[in-house]
């Protein structure tokens, strides 16, 4: 790869050398990631004149804008959705399924009591479980958007990963909270 | 300097033209400088003749100041000005500084001067000494003064510029206050970098490790723990956690308790308080060996304090301290998102590594031996040193590598009702940036407040305030219809660029974050003035050093130029241009900075046109080249 032939008005996709799908192999990305920071990085042009350094910081920010964007599957999924123009109303569409919201409720006090129980072995076991959830949904977005390209399916999926991920954060914020 | 702006694709220094950098570790309890030497870091060593300067500094009533091991010699006789451990109160306010009753020093809790309205509660801690009042920065910058002149000793020439280490877990307020203290050093900071990284490269690149490590680095006074994968070439900070206030001296601390309890003692004078904190820290390092430890002691009230402290007793109460380490290691790599298990190897650093129930701990919680085949005192500078290299353009292609590090601490800003709104979470890689949209509360509103915190916490007043600053002239709209993009830059150094948009019409305000704990520009100056007495004297050594480097990198560039492209040139010409050579070599010796800069002008002047004629050749090589390479990715 040559500098000269970067561009960074390329998606996210191109710039790694990518195809543009959810299922995305992330070996292939990191490789290519890395192989983009050795060449944009700001240490690379630390001695060079002060606005080599700001386009540097510039590039290296893009680069690892554009990396945590393709490698976390919700961040993704809601990229790959917004070039095909489909806007996923996280914040606005909120008509869930009542059984999902349920389901939401219960996540919510079982965490909640694990954590005042200070009990870590149900807590991991929530981590488990949510875990092995959100990789069945992450499994059917990439049907709906790769196979189906049925993207207003795959914008549902995307607000109920978002939920899942607000569950992760919690489970994160309770071990925290439990100080271990 | 015309030839010099040609240079090879990719390569933009010449072979051969050595530039002086140094890696700076700003510690604790002690400091070190390194540099690259043929290639092998080392560490340098000081006037004194020793490689480790202790970080202290002691002011005297006729303003001269003393640093390092004298300083050291007097810190119990003359506690209240020798200034030990001044890293603790580095971008700190009055109520972080907790120990104060503790400490020999006169505190004075500053208002901030340069917060915008609505204030923040107190800027830097500053120490009143017989030479007026200090801050850290500028005793920081003390020491960091004696190593920039004893690496210019020892490298015979002028610093291109120096890596300084902070502790992973630094918070903005703590590294803009190093690099401040750098600037008032006159050191060119080529890069901040986080301790326990510089740690991870040293030991890296020596040992060609590759997976996941583990560096936890105890110091004097900071503790971090930072989970990296190394992989080909690659230095990636996956995760980093830690706490800015636990180190060696606590440790200190816990025995000079002990003995105030065993003695009955209460408010000792400064001095009294320096040597039981003395004597604490040579038992500390004497249970590293021994299984006891004997400590005498004459206080000025006459009273002799005579206990003997065994190794049990030292691990019983240091046991919470050990403890409390623990913890960001498990938040570390549950933000990494791995086991202790998935850990390859432990590095160990900083000096508090060396007491065992540090280390038992350590192992028992990795359940493997921590690696302590390299100096734990030497290895942050020594990595230091590396980048310092790297980064002032001296690396060759065989040793290129690259460092991915994190921001340590969230950012964010606050919201309504005082909670904070998280924009880039910790552990983020940076460089980064990253924006967010806000809008007003009530109608009609035309300002609006940009509180800039640093913490994990959900309230604001449990995070760090790092600035406060206004947008004002935002056009009147009903609540909620304005949209104020607020963007958050985080620089290769971890420090934190902040700015706000109104989008509809486009008014905008920015900030480089410092006010609330930092310096203000004001305060830099002053002190910069405060030390013009010593710059002046420097002034004209200054200008001559700079002449005769400039003066030596032209020669070596024409030079090779005349090596690779003197078929260009006729004999005349060339002649032309060796002559002057020669007349500049001539005036390297005299000391004239002024005649100096006459002859480079006049060889400038003879190879421009042979400048032009290699430069036709460059560019018809580096296109030839391009098409080439883009043929080949089409």
């Amino acid at each position: 790869m040559q500098l000269a032939n970067l561009d960074f008005q390329k998606n996210h996709f191109d710039l790694f050398g990518l195809a543009q799908s959810f299922r995305t192999d992330i070996a292939q990305l990191e490789q290519q990631y890395r192989a983009l920071q050795t060449l944009v990085h700001p240490d690379k042009s630390a001695h060079l004149p002060d606005a080599e350094q700001r386009l540097a910081m510039q590039r290296a920010t893009l680069v690892n804008e554009a990396y945590q964007t393709l490698r976390n599957p919700l961040r993704r999924a809601r990229y790959l959705l917004s070039l095909h123009g489909v806007d996923t109303q996280e914040e606005t569409n909120t008509a869930m399924p009542p059984d999902f919201l349920m389901a939401q409720m219960e996540w919510r006090e079982a965490i909640a009591e694990a954590q005042q129980a200070r009990d870590i072995a149900a807590l991991d076991e929530l981590a488990a479980r949510l875990q092995h959830e959100t990789h069945a949904l992450e499994d059917g977005l990439a049907d709906r958007i790769d196979t189906e390209k049925n993207h207003a399916a795959a914008a549902e999926l995307v607000r109920k990963l978002r939920f899942m991920e607000k569950l992760a954060e919690e489970i994160h914020a309770a071990y925290d909270a439990m100080d271990i | 300097m015309a030839l010099l702006q040609i240079s090879e694709p990719g390569l933009s220094t010449l072979p051969h033209q050595h530039r002086l950098a140094v890696g700076i570790d700003l510690g604790t309890t002690n400091s070190l400088v390194a540099t690259v030497r043929n290639g092998i870091s080392v560490v340098l060593n000081n006037e004194s003749g020793g490689t480790i300067l202790p970080s202290v500094v002691r002011y005297l009533a006729d303003g001269s100041v003393v640093v390092g091991e004298a300083a050291q010699a007097m810190q119990n006789e003359d506690a209240a000005n020798t200034i030990v451990s001044v890293k603790r109160f580095m971008g700190r306010g009055l109520k972080d500084v907790g120990e104060i009753s503790r400490l020999p020093y006169r505190f004075v809790g500053v208002p901030s001067s340069s917060v915008a309205p609505g204030g923040l509660p107190g800027g830097m801690v500053q120490i009143r000494t017989v030479a007026g009042v200090k801050s850290p920065v500028e005793v920081s910058a003390e020491i960091l003064r004696v190593l920039r002149s004893s690496a210019e000793a020892a490298l015979g020439g002028e610093l291109v510029g120096a890596v300084i280490t902070v502790p992973a877990y630094f918070d903005d307020a703590q590294r803009q206050a190093t690099k401040d203290a750098a600037k008032l050093a006159g050191l060119n900071v080529l890069r901040l970098l986080n301790e326990p990284t510089a740690a991870a490269i040293a030991y890296g690149l020596d040992n060609a490790a590759e997976g996941i490590y583990a560096v936890y680095d105890l110091g004097g006074g900071t503790f971090d723990i930072s989970i990296l994968r190394l992989s080909r070439g690659v230095f990636e900070v996956l995760s980093t956690n830690g706490d800015s206030a636990l180190g060696g001296d606590d440790f200190d601390q816990r025995i000079h308790c002990w003995l105030l309890e065993k003695n009955h003692l209460s408010a000792l004078s400064p001095r009294d308080t320096r040597l039981l904190l003395t004597h604490a820290r040579a038992a500390k390092e004497q249970l590293t060996d021994h299984g006891e430890a004997h400590i005498t002691a004459m206080l000025s009230t006459g009273e002799v304090i005579d206990n003997v402290l065994t190794r049990s007793e030292f691990h019983s109460i240091t046991q919470n301290l050990v403890q409390r380490t623990l913890q960001p290691l498990r938040r570390a790599l549950r933000d990494a998102k791995l086991n202790p298990s998935d850990i390859k190897g432990v590095v160990m650093v900083g000096g508090a590594t060396r007491m065992p129930q540090v280390k038992n701990a350590v192992k028992e919680f990795f359940g493997q031996m921590p690696l302590t085949n390299l100096d734990p005192d030497k290895v942050v500078a020594l990595g230091a040193a590396i980048q310092a290299n790297l980064l002032a353009g001296n690396r060759s292609g065989v040793d290129d590598w690259l460092l991915l590090d994190v921001i340590p601490l969230s950012l964010g800003i606050e919201t309504m009702g005082g909670l904070v709104e998280k924009i880039i979470p910790r552990n983020t890689t940076i460089p980064t940036a990253r924006a967010q949209e806000f809008t007003t509360f009530k109608d009609g509103q035309t300002a609006m407040s940009i509180h800039v915190v640093q913490g994990e916490r959900e309230l604001v007043s449990d995070c760090r305030s790092l600035a406060k600053f206004e947008l004002r002239g935002i056009p009147p709209m009903v609540a909620g219809a304005a949209r104020i993009r607020v963007t958050f830059q985080v620089d290769a150094d971890g420090l934190l660029n902040v700015s706000a948009r109104e989008m509809s019409k486009g008014i905008e305000a920015a900030i480089v974050v410092k006010p609330s704990y930092g310096l203000s520009d004001s305060e830099i100056t002053r002190m910069l003035q405060d030390s013009t007495q010593h710059a002046q004297d420097d002034m004209q050594a200054r200008a001559l050093r700079e002449q005769q480097t400039e003066a030596e990198q032209l020669l070596e560039a024409v030079q090779h130029a005349l090596d690779m492209d003197g078929d260009l040139l006729g004999a005349d010409d060339r002649a032309r241009i060796e002559t002057r050579m020669n007349e500049l070599r001539g005036t390297l010796p005299l000391a004239d900075h002024a005649a100096i800069k006459r002859a480079i002008v006049a060889l400038n002047d003879v190879t421009v046109s042979f400048a032009q004629a290699r430069m036709d050749k460059s560019v018809a090589s580096v296109l030839a080249g391009r098409n080439i390479s883009d043929l080949e990715t089409k």
